[in-house]
């Protein structure tokens, strides 16, 4: 099972680093990252692995909720099967 | 794979164009309740409701975070009270809207519909004794909503029906004249009602359903409207074009969720209603889609022909999306709960004529329309009869959802807040159809050839 993070705000050092922290923290594996830095703006969507993490997604998806307003970033959790459903035939 | 485009394109959707899932409503089948003993009656259909649904709140909560999408909605519908009244010895009704409200209030959810009767041919046990009780039962609960289905196109309008629901919703709205009228915005009249539907006020659990279900509605005005803005000078052609593919993937998403909800609480799937259904906040208009089309005003001549097409290409786009589609299916048009529909009144160019003439080509009816305090039964009763002749004759589900406001006239404002909005009083033509509708008995079924 796979889900995607989407992390977009203003650019600060160590983005990146926190996400990941948190992901690991649950033993979420990430599968892929693309960032982007447009002007100010920080845009990243990683995939994730969700197969193995130690809680469940709503859980997670509440964690990551609170690192981006602490960070004042506005972070998503979305399982990847919305995406699939969304847009594939 | 997915790719980036595709992703950021859902973010947005959710977060800026209010792209939700309006409703998860799980039908509940009280059939197995009825009771000579209207006590036994009551602690089965409490009993029933807050074991199945006991999982629905928190159900739709947690594929809210999972999934990223909002679900804004979670109710219940039960089988019409009144089949249920027909068993009873004591034919107290308020005392089910009550048991409704208490398990409503238990199961945390905020609306429960099904306070009603099947009369489109003629009054069966319970159902006088039901439609009687309904302003007593909309005044005394919160959550508890009411509809009664007067008309078919197979078996024509019961004009007696109409002519007590005029009475019905007058009087609903003097029982709660001190708190806006709400009686009345928790009130449906119908022609063709459908059994499955997902949306509040109307919502009942039919006879011909199963005993639990799960229906979901979808939402996205929005969306519809941010799609189309990005199509600058496009011909009407291709509009129809991007409403059916954004169609098709808002649709996608209420199966989606509608199948993983009814997988976690064990219970069969189900419709996805079709529906584009408003809310007053800015950017979730109906009628800011038809302005976008091209209209400058929502009201003004086009505006019947914009709806149309955008209730077919909604239909269209979203049957492709879904294993089973029902409910309402197409585009609502509640003027207090619509942004674009409460400016175009108050600037006087949406009448109540012309939303008539919407109805016939939109999915529902005359639904959250404000009228003046003083307007009479008689007249009320008039506009549902007008209304469930348009339904009647044109094969689709019409309703009628007018809220007169006790103590107020043309130009002032009513308002409930959260999702039923505000409004302006609109006016209504006042010369008097009493002696039609004092008349009684019924409009024959129309025919289903010649038509011209």
């Amino acid at each position: 099972m796979k889900a995607v993070i989407t992390v977009i705000g203003k650019d600060m050092v160590g983005i990146l680093g926190k996400v990941c922290n948190t992901c690991s923290e649950k033993n979420v594996n990430v599968l892929e990252v693309t960032q982007s830095v447009l002007q100010d703006l920080f845009v990243m969507i990683m995939m994730v692995d969700i197969s193995a993490m130690t809680c469940n997604l709503a859980e997670f998806s509440d964690n990551m909720e609170m690192l981006g307003r602490s960070l004042g970033l506005s972070i998503h959790v979305m399982h990847e099967d919305i995406f699939h459903s969304m847009h594939r035939i | 794979m997915i790719n980036t485009t595709e992703i950021l394109e859902t973010i947005q959707m959710i977060t800026e164009e209010h792209l939700d899932i309006r409703t998860i409503t799980m039908g509940i089948s009280l059939l197995d309740c009825c009771d000579p003993d209207i006590d036994r009656a009551c602690e089965k259909i409490y009993r029933k409701i807050t074991q199945k649904a006991k999982n629905l709140v928190k159900t739709g909560e947690d594929i809210e975070k999972e999934y990223g999408i909002p679900i804004i909605n979670k109710r219940i519908s039960v089988t019409p009270i009144a089949m249920v009244l027909a068993a009873c010895e004591n034919k107290d009704a308020v005392r089910f809207a009550k048991t409704l409200d208490r398990a409503a209030q238990t199961v945390g959810v905020n609306f429960i519909g099904g306070y009603s009767a099947l009369v489109q041919k003629g009054f069966a046990a319970g159902d006088k004794e039901l439609i009687a009780s309904i302003p007593e039962a909309l005044a005394q609960t919160e959550r508890v909503c009411s509809s009664v289905n007067i008309g078919s196109t197979k078996t024509g309008i019961n004009m007696d029906a109409v002519r007590i629901m005029g009475e019905t919703v007058k009087r609903s709205a003097e029982l709660t004249a001190d708190r806006n009228c709400i009686g009345s915005a928790k009130l449906v009249v119908f022609c063709n009602a459908p059994e499955d539907n997902p949306f509040m006020a109307g919502a009942f659990h039919g006879p011909g359903e199963p005993d639990c279900i799960l229906n979901v509605g979808v939402s996205g005005p929005g969306v519809v409207r941010a799609a189309i803005a990005k199509a600058k000078g496009c011909s009407i052609s291709e509009i129809a074009d991007i409403i059916k593919r954004t169609a098709f993937k808002i649709t996608r998403m209420g199966q989606l969720v509608g199948t993983e909800a009814s997988k976690r609480l064990g219970i069969p799937f189900g419709i996805v209603d079709l529906s584009l259904a408003p809310t007053p906040a800015v950017g979730d208009s109906v009628a800011h889609i038809l302005e976008e089309m091209g209209l400058e005003t929502c009201g003004g001549p086009g505006t019947t022909a914009a709806l149309a097409l955008l209730n077919d290409a909604v239909k269209k786009g979203g049957v492709m999306a879904s294993s089973r589609v029902g409910g309402l299916s197409g585009a609502f048009i509640p003027v207090s709960e619509d942004a674009g529909m409460i400016a175009a009144a108050q600037r006087g160019v949406l009448h109540l004529e012309k939303l008539e003439a919407m109805t016939a080509v939109c999915s529902v009816g005359l639904d959250m329309v404000i009228v003046p305090g003083d307007v009479t039964p008689e007249i009320i009763s008039g506009i549902i009869a007008d209304e469930a002749a348009i339904g009647m004759v044109n094969s689709k589900t019409t309703a009628v959802r007018l809220i007169p406001a006790i103590g107020k006239q043309v130009g002032d404002t009513l308002e409930f807040g959260g999702l039923l909005g505000y409004g302006p009083v609109m006016p209504v033509n006042i010369a008097s159809p009493a002696e039609f509708i004092a008349r009684g008995g019924t409009i024959p079924a129309p025919l289903q050839s010649l038509k011209n």
